[in-house]
């Protein structure tokens, strides 16, 4: 497994202004696996993502993708490396002046030379992975929540990357579409050969289909493992998660003075 | 004692306040410097895929062209009508064809239809701009290996260049045409002497080139305003309502303060 690393991150620090995100993390991931980071709102999870995309810079350690420092890269070769990689934004982030066919052909057409009937091929090729090749003339506004996140799954595989990061594949759907791109998420890796990394906090989900997961709590790796070590971890914070537990390691209550003395209530003395 | 440190406190914080924000301005009008640079020098793709450009063209050309023609139409009117009250006391109520011809050229064309462009589509600029980056969807682009400036900012940039100095130069034409219309149509001043007093008067170079320049200068200047708000706009429906209103007021400044300045080196009482 060591060799076969897609993405290794090593004592990644991150900060934004001075509020340290991430405090060295240590991640590696391998090829041809779906892995999940998870863990509470606000912990750095999609900064992860952005680190890898090299969308911002770790102002300590390293992030390597395919052997390549991202942070060291110019600005063609990011591009080149990003061209092998696909993000799914949170709510799909399609074009909203560009139909369902023109954005899943939208790579295809800014970063190929490909004759226009072929692209109509692949982009229906790709309309149909997801199901939704009778769509491809529609506009954005007139998609459901989870169709406009297919397309943009679409979109992202149009050029069969290497690479998948999904930001929050499951926030806001029903369960229908909720199983369907969980469903679609494990398939198109196994079928395109890529890698996927999905930052979520929708458990059930996730430890339906993915291989590995890692938890991020204050930003170091809380746990990491298997699912089937995951559900038997006993370690205190895994388990308030993945059982959704109010109170335990992350307090129900933001740090606070007193309780007493913020009502005013003073011990009385007898 | 007290009081005159509290107030020697209250005098640093306002001048400080004052300091921060000259500091700020200054710092901003360097970014969006910057940015307009980094604009032209990302600007070749779209010169080769010109229909991105078209497409922008009519955006905010083809799109401005009832508000301006109406109001070109109007203004013509009304000076028509007030240079007619006044000429025809002394007599001259046949130079009025000069009178609208050359406030139009020189003046109200280029700054009335540069006010109204950026009210109409320097605001369209920055709120698709800024709704785009709201919803990620520069985000995703850039993910994609694509550039958004060089994808997004600069043909909209260029559609807004190139449609200025023809709305304005329409706005002109359509101005000359209402004046026309009051002073010969409707108060009958000799048609005539209307049109050859304007021939005779209007210089191409000295007044019409000039005038053109003028809008082009505008077309710069409230398309990049535009454009850098947008992209610079907060991504929330806030930052994007603050970045739109401050696209039509600081643009409205510029093109004023700019106008005399170019005035003043273009027409100096030399004709």
């Amino acid at each position: 497994m060591a060799d076969d690393a897609l993405i290794e991150f090593s004592k990644v620090n991150f900060s934004y202004g001075l509020r340290p995100i991430l405090k060295g993390v240590d991640m590696r991931m391998s090829r041809g696996q779906v892995i999940a980071i998870m863990g509470g709102s606000g912990s750095g999870k999609t900064t992860l993502l952005r680190l890898i995309g090299g969308e911002v810079r770790p102002s300590a350690g390293s992030v390597t993708v395919a052997g390549q420092v991202v942070h060291e890269l110019g600005r063609n070769e990011l591009f080149r490396l990003r061209r092998k990689m696909g993000m799914l934004f949170q709510f799909g982030a399609l074009f909203t002046d560009l139909s369902v066919f023109d954005n899943v052909a939208f790579q295809m057409r800014e970063h190929t030379n490909l004759p226009e009937s072929m692209i109509r091929d692949l982009v229906l090729m790709k309309l149909h992975a997801v199901g939704l090749r009778g769509a491809y003339h529609l506009m954005p506004a007139q998609l459901s929540g989870g169709m406009a996140r297919r397309v943009a799954l679409a979109r992202s595989i149009a050029l069969d990357p290497m690479l998948m990061m999904f930001d929050e594949p499951f926030t806001g759907l029903d369960p229908i579409s909720l199983s369907v791109i969980g469903g679609l998420i494990r398939r198109l890796t196994d079928t395109l050969g890529m890698t996927s990394i999905l930052v979520t906090h929708d458990v059930q989900e996730s430890l339906r289909i993915v291989d590995y997961i890692y938890f991020l709590a204050d930003g170091v790796i809380a746990a990491h493992g298997t699912p089937d070590e995951v559900r038997e971890s006993k370690v205190p914070f895994v388990h308030q998660f993945i059982h959704g537990e109010t109170d335990g390691p992350v307090p129900f209550h933001y740090q606070a003075q007193a309780y007493s003395q913020d009502l005013g209530i003073g011990v009385m003395e007898r | 004692m007290i009081g005159m440190i509290s107030l020697a406190k209250r005098i640093r914080t306002i001048i400080e306040s004052i300091g921060h924000r000259v500091a700020d301005s200054i710092w901003r009008l360097g970014c969006a410097t910057r940015f307009v640079l980094l604009v032209l020098l990302k600007s070749l793709p779209s010169f080769l895929r010109f229909h991105l450009i078209t497409r922008e063209i009519y955006f905010a050309g083809v799109l401005s062209l009832i508000i301006i023609l109406v109001s070109g139409l109007f203004v013509g009117m009304v000076l028509g009508l007030q240079g007619y009250e006044t000429l025809q006391k002394f007599g001259s109520e046949s130079a009025v064809g000069t009178l609208v011809a050359l406030s139009l050229v020189r003046e109200l064309g280029p700054v009335i239809a540069a006010l109204l462009f950026a009210s109409r589509a320097g605001s369209a600029m920055t709120a698709e701009i800024g709704l785009m980056k709201a919803t990620e969807q520069l985000a995703a682009m850039g993910m994609m290996a694509v550039d958004p400036i060089a994808r997004i900012v600069a043909p909209r940039f260029w559609g807004g260049v190139f449609s200025m100095p023809l709305l304005a130069a329409m706005f002109s034409v359509m101005g000359v045409f209402g004046g026309y219309l009051v002073t010969v149509v409707f108060i009958g001043v000799d048609e005539g002497s209307f049109w050859s007093q304007m021939q005779n008067s209007v210089d191409f170079r000295y007044d019409i080139v000039n005038g053109v320049i003028k809008s082009c200068f505008f077309g710069v200047v409230v398309t990049a305003i535009a454009v850098f708000e947008g992209f610079d706009a907060p991504p929330t429906a806030e930052g994007v309502s603050g970045a739109t209103t401050r696209t039509v007021v600081t643009s409205s400044l510029a093109i004023l303060g700019l106008d005399f300045v170019l005035t003043a080196f273009m027409f100096r009482g030399v004709s």
